[in-house]
């Protein structure tokens, strides 16, 4: 919108003698993160195949199932996950703490820590799988496993971003527009909502992003069969692990990557050009 | 605490300054409590017990060597072994052997009797499927020993100049399919794996993991005799809801029951394993014979114990071993 100057910039002066200790440091640092990306870049476009190897069969089903169950999965949070944002960031209500505990823990937790705590959960001998199995239903191996790996892990980013949004919206307004007549879910719908609006979008990209890149939970909970519960992340390490070509999963991750640098460059013209923030 | 005071001075001072930016338009509000949310003390705090924790791991990993990272690349004692003149008398140094997950039990005693021998070897084991292995060793990980599951991937590591050449078979493998213990599918015969209509659960290894590659064939064989109905190899293939990456990984999803049946090696019936499964014997006709090349790699930074080890496996001691789980003898 409007460019509005860096305030953390500062005025320069005071700060040109921690640039000369500060600078190289983090230009190892940027080294470290770019080197590995360049050199993906460099053996993928320089294998000669990449267009074959990104074309074929497997890599076509994984990808429109990456592109399906991360949609579906990103659906499911901002349904589930707005009200519950909205009652963490507005009310007071017993057991708070917790939950806002207990939706912090898959963001730190290992991903296959989650795929074992869903499968005892929801697997054929797991605690409610197993009432589900005796009722014909089985997720374990499913699509819908898929699906709810990727929720579990990324759920907690959308939340978690779109609470803070909600938090930004002073309460003053909610009450204005009350006391102007507007029902509460229509004050939430008009006033709360657009104005939380950036928080909600930059949290659904972030969750987005990491659906798409959930691999652990869903290797273990889900198991991996090409159209079925292939994703991306699963083709790669599964091109890896027949081990033809290093040229195939890295064709695969070539794509995860262009995937992400869009995913981030919407974040960031989402959240108004701050660089460094997020 | 006082680092605390001083964040938040510094903290306030930002965000006096973005909030005379922001105090003039309400819609930059939601922005900059995004952006103190970010920067927030529950991140920092979050961020500080990541990395102690980080360092917690770092630390307990250090002190336990015993266990083979699987990322690791560049196992230590190696070059303690450059250093260290061979002598006939005594082998010393770091050893690092490349193994097929299907040989993780047995090996893991032939190691226990080897450095009982050779009390200063110490053997590194990197266990996984044989091609993720080759892979490795294409793209450069260090390893003195390569023993995959099939002389296949054996072949094509030494096409591709990973191994110094195409080693000894010391050992066979047959395979077997297991269910779990109550054997939720019913499955009473080989032919119960291509029913439809019970919900069979299969897993198999991916295919180009030697024992998939067997699987398969195995299958094949019995496609081939015709007392198994039509088309009964895809009948089983449309069954399989998972292809794992190593065969370890197939006897975990029968084990916890969530697969109906998997085709694994006899050998990973292991004492563990044996409780939690029931095993439907492969005919001799149907089965398939897995043959376990060893070899060694093309740049050993170890060689002597490299040979040593090679010369222990197909000893009687080692072959001795290597029947206890259940492996079958060289000739």
């Amino acid at each position: 919108m409007i460019a509005t100057q860096d305030p953390r910039q500062g005025n320069g002066a005071s700060n040109i003698g921690l640039g000369w200790l500060f600078g190289p440091l983090g230009a190892l640092f940027v080294a470290f993160l770019l080197l590995p990306i360049a050199a993906l870049a460099w053996r993928g476009f320089g294998s000669g195949e990449l267009g074959d190897n990104v074309t074929s069969g497997f890599v076509y089903d994984a990808l429109k199932l990456s592109a399906i169950t991360s949609t579906v999965a990103l659906l499911v949070a901002i349904l589930a996950g707005t009200p519950l944002a909205y009652l963490l960031a507005r009310r007071q209500f017993p057991g708070k703490f917790a939950i806002d505990l207990l939706i912090d823990l898959p963001i730190v937790l290992p991903p296959t820590v989650a795929g074992v705590a869903l499968l005892v959960a929801f697997g054929r001998r797991g605690l409610i799988g197993e009432h589900l199995d005796d009722s014909g239903i089985n997720i374990a191996f499913t699509t819908m496993a898929v699906v709810m790996a990727q929720v579990f892990v990324s759920a907690p980013f959308y939340i978690r971003t779109a609470k803070a949004g909600f938090e930004s919206v002073e309460p003053v307004y909610e009450g204005v527009a009350s006391t102007l007549g507007a029902s509460p879910l229509r004050s939430f719908w008009r006033v709360t909502l657009p104005l939380a609006w950036p928080s909600l979008v930059a949290g659904a990209i972030l969750c987005w992003a990491r659906a798409l890149s959930e691999l652990g939970a869903t290797l273990i909970f889900a198991g991996n069969l090409r159209g079925e519960t292939q994703t991306m992340p699963l083709a790669i390490i599964s091109a890896f692990e027949s081990g033809q070509s290093i040229d195939v999963p890295i064709a695969l991750s070539l794509i995860l990557v262009g995937a992400a640098l869009v995913l981030l460059l919407l974040l960031r013209v989402v959240s108004r050009g701050a660089p460094g923030r997020m | 605490m006082c680092g605390r005071r001083w964040r938040s001075a510094a903290a306030l001072h930002r965000n006096k300054k973005l909030l005379r930016v922001a105090e003039s338009r309400p819609g930059d509000r939601a922005e900059l409590k995004l952006r103190r949310y970010w920067g927030g003390a529950l991140f920092r705090r979050l961020f500080v017990v990541v990395l102690s924790l980080g360092l917690a791991f770092a630390a307990f990993a250090c002190s336990d060597d015993s266990d083979a990272d699987p990322t690791a690349t560049v196992p230590g004692g190696q070059s303690a072994a450059q250093t260290v003149a061979p002598t006939t008398a005594a082998l010393s140094g770091g050893l690092t052997v490349f193994a097929a997950a299907s040989l993780r039990d047995a090996f893991t005693e032939v190691e226990k009797s080897f450095e009982a021998a050779n009390p200063g070897v110490d053997v590194t084991y990197h266990f996984a499927g044989s091609p993720a292995l080759r892979t490795q060793l294409m793209e450069g990980a260090k390893a003195d020993i390569y023993a995959p599951a099939d002389t296949n991937n054996m072949q094509q590591a030494l096409e591709a100049n990973l191994v110094a050449d195409a080693g000894e078979t010391f050992t066979h493998n047959r395979l077997a399919v297991i269910m779990p213990k109550d054997n939720p599918a019913n499955i009473t015969a080989l032919q119960d794996l291509g029913n439809d209509g019970v919900k069979l659960v299969l897993v198999l290894a991916l295919a180009e993991v030697p024992v998939g590659t067997y699987a398969r064939r195995s299958l094949t064989k019995m496609d081939a005799d015709g007392s198994f109905g039509e088309g009964f190899s895809a009948r089983v293939l449309a069954n399989m809801v998972s292809e794992e990456p190593n065969v370890k990984a197939v006897v975990t999803k029968v084990q916890l029951g969530e697969a109906d049946a998997g085709i694994v090696y006899v050998t990973d019936v292991t004492a563990g394993v044996a409780p939690d499964v029931k095993v439907i014997e492969i005919p001799d006709g149907f089965n398939v014979i897995a043959t376990y090349p060893i070899a060694l790699t093309a740049a050993p930074a170890n060689p002597d114990a490299a040979e040593a080890f090679i010369d222990f496996v197909l000893s009687a001691d080692g072959q001795a071993i290597l029947a206890r789980f259940g492996f079958q003898p060289i000739e």
